[in-house]
């Protein structure tokens, strides 16, 4: 096994270029993992620690730019107001040891359908800025995941960072687990509503994680909901409204049955919490005086 | 490879460090220090955690190479004053475990330790609640205490805190 070690962002990207079989590795909280338990031995392992312009994030007009290298613990500390969706999803990450190392960049790298990153980013509409000697790519989220812990990255591609829309309203996520720490989800779901003042750009955004061969978006639900919602009037949640909108979140999903739970149960979990995590959400929406305006 | 990193304020070299190797194996198996444990080597029971550039991490998910250059406390690293070896040089951390009796077979407590005396600093001049303490510890697996005397254990260690403590 060799140690390749980029000290700058082209220094990175000349690495992968040369030996594109190499693994990247940022936090290690999943590239360890697989070394220490012998699932797998990388040809070469490409440290990503030391590139400085990995681990910032800048604010660029109505987009968040998260580099690789941003930490879950930073997310949660410095943009819990930009990006609240995101930042609760990373509390829920593993412990605080590993929310110090892990990052956004990792999930995505991992693709794994369990990840927590995925529903709020899809949630949210987020884009992965992939880069190559060759050029920069932009990959909506949505389009990210290609399959079980596989993802659109060509082999001579690093994840440079993340773009997220700031947020334009209220953002939950919720994560069915056995304990409140450490815990793989089950199944987990995050909700976006974006409440423009201009009507046509008022929007839904949802994300469903553990559910599927990969993370998803459940579309119809989203297009049944911004028609329903009472953008301008106000007016509290119509039961009958969330109930058909958990219902078809649940629909959108194409669940297992594993070791963590079944597939049935998978699906009623997907709509008790979009229920909830939308009752949340129009709850803070109505408070905030959106609508009515 | 060789593998440059300072260890509780001393400059180390381990030589023919493997690749794939963790820092945890490094510490433990090349550098003679064995206080941080190794339990699961998948980042599950936190008995492993050392500061890294002062941030708590599971050591055994720091690949080796990522150590380089780089500044690690280890709980050994956290005794202090005259005796180290002795019961008077433990750091308050340490002495809060042994006087709330947060200490059975011993193996959760370097990494419990450690990620204690990170939330102490942190919340320096205030005793934590008990669900800040929960949080900040649940990386921390122990099979004997029942975390109760853990928890006080935390508790003890905030309230004598004083300013006059030397942190690393
Ligand atoms: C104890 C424990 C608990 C966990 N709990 C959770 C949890 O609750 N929720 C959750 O979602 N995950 C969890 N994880 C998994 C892991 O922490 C996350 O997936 C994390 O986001 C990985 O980030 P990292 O920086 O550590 O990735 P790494 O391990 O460094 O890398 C992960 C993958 O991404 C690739 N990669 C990394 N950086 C880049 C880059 N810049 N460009 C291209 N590819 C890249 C790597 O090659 C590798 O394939 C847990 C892991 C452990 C050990
Ligand atoms: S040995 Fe590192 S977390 Fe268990
Ligand atoms: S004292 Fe034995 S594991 Fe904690």
């Amino acid at each position: 096994m060799d140690f390749l070690r980029a000290r700058t962002w082209a220094e990175a990207l000349e690495l992968k270029a040369e030996r594109p079989e190499a693994t990247p590795i940022q936090g290690g909280t999943d590239v360890m993992v697989e070394i220490n338990l012998d699932k797998g031995r990388p040809a070469a392992l490409l440290d990503l620690n030391p590139v400085g312009e990995l681990t910032g994030w800048s604010r660029e007009g109505e987009w968040i730019r998260v580099g690789a290298g941003v930490t879950y613990a930073r997310l949660i500390d410095e943009l819990g107001e930009v990006l609240p969706g995101l930042a609760q999803a990373s509390r829920t990450v593993g412990s605080p040891q590993i929310r110090n190392r892990g990052t956004l960049a990792g999930n995505l790298g991992a693709a794994s359908p369990a990840g927590d990153g995925h529903p709020p980013l899809l949630a949210s509409g987020g884009i992965v800025e992939a880069e190559s000697v060759r050029g920069t790519r932009l990959i909506p989220v949505a389009e990210f995941y290609t399959g079980v812990k596989r993802n659109a990255l060509a082999p001579d591609e690093l994840i440079r960072a993340v773009r997220v829309p700031a947020a334009a309203g209220p953002q939950y996520f919720s994560k069915i687990g056995t304990r409140n720490a450490m815990v793989i989800a089950v199944c987990s779901f995050a909700i976006a509503l974006d409440g423009s003042d201009r009507p046509e750009a008022r929007r839904v955004g949802t994300g469903i994680g553990s559910a599927a061969p990969t993370p998803l978006r459940a579309v119809a639900a989203e297009a049944f909901l911004a028609g329903e919602l009472d953008w301008a009037g106000g007016s509290a949640l119509d039961e009958e409204v969330a109930r058909r909108f958990g219902e078809l979140v649940a629909a959108a999903a194409a669940p297992i049955d594993d070791v963590r739970g079944r597939a049935a149960y998978r699906s009623h979990a997907l709509a008790v919490m979009a229920r909830r995590t939308l009752g949340w959400a129009w709850h803070d929406y109505l408070r905030a005086g959106r609508g009515a305006r | 490879m060789r593998v440059n990193v300072t260890v509780n304020g001393r400059r180390m070299a381990a030589d023919d460090v493997w690749e794939g190797e963790s820092l945890l194996y490094v510490l433990r198996e090349r550098l003679g220090l064995p206080g941080a444990k190794n339990a699961c080597e998948q980042g599950e029971c936190g008995s492993c955690t050392v500061y890294l550039d002062g941030t708590p991490v599971c050591a055994c998910l720091v690949a080796a190479g990522q150590a380089e250059g780089r500044e690690v406390v280890t709980v050994e690293g956290l005794v202090c004053g005259d005796d180290p070896a002795g019961e008077g040089g433990l750091h308050e951390v340490q002495r809060a475990f042994v006087a709330a009796g947060a200490v059975q077979c011993g193996f959760c407590t370097p990494g419990l330790v450690v990620q204690a005396h990170a939330l102490v600093e942190r919340t320096a001049g205030r005793v934590p609640e008990d669900a800040e303490i929960r949080e900040a510890l649940a990386g921390n697996l122990c099979r004997c205490t029942g975390y109760e005397k853990i928890i006080e254990a935390v508790r003890l260690a905030a309230a004598q805190r004083t300013t006059a403590t030397p942190s690393p």
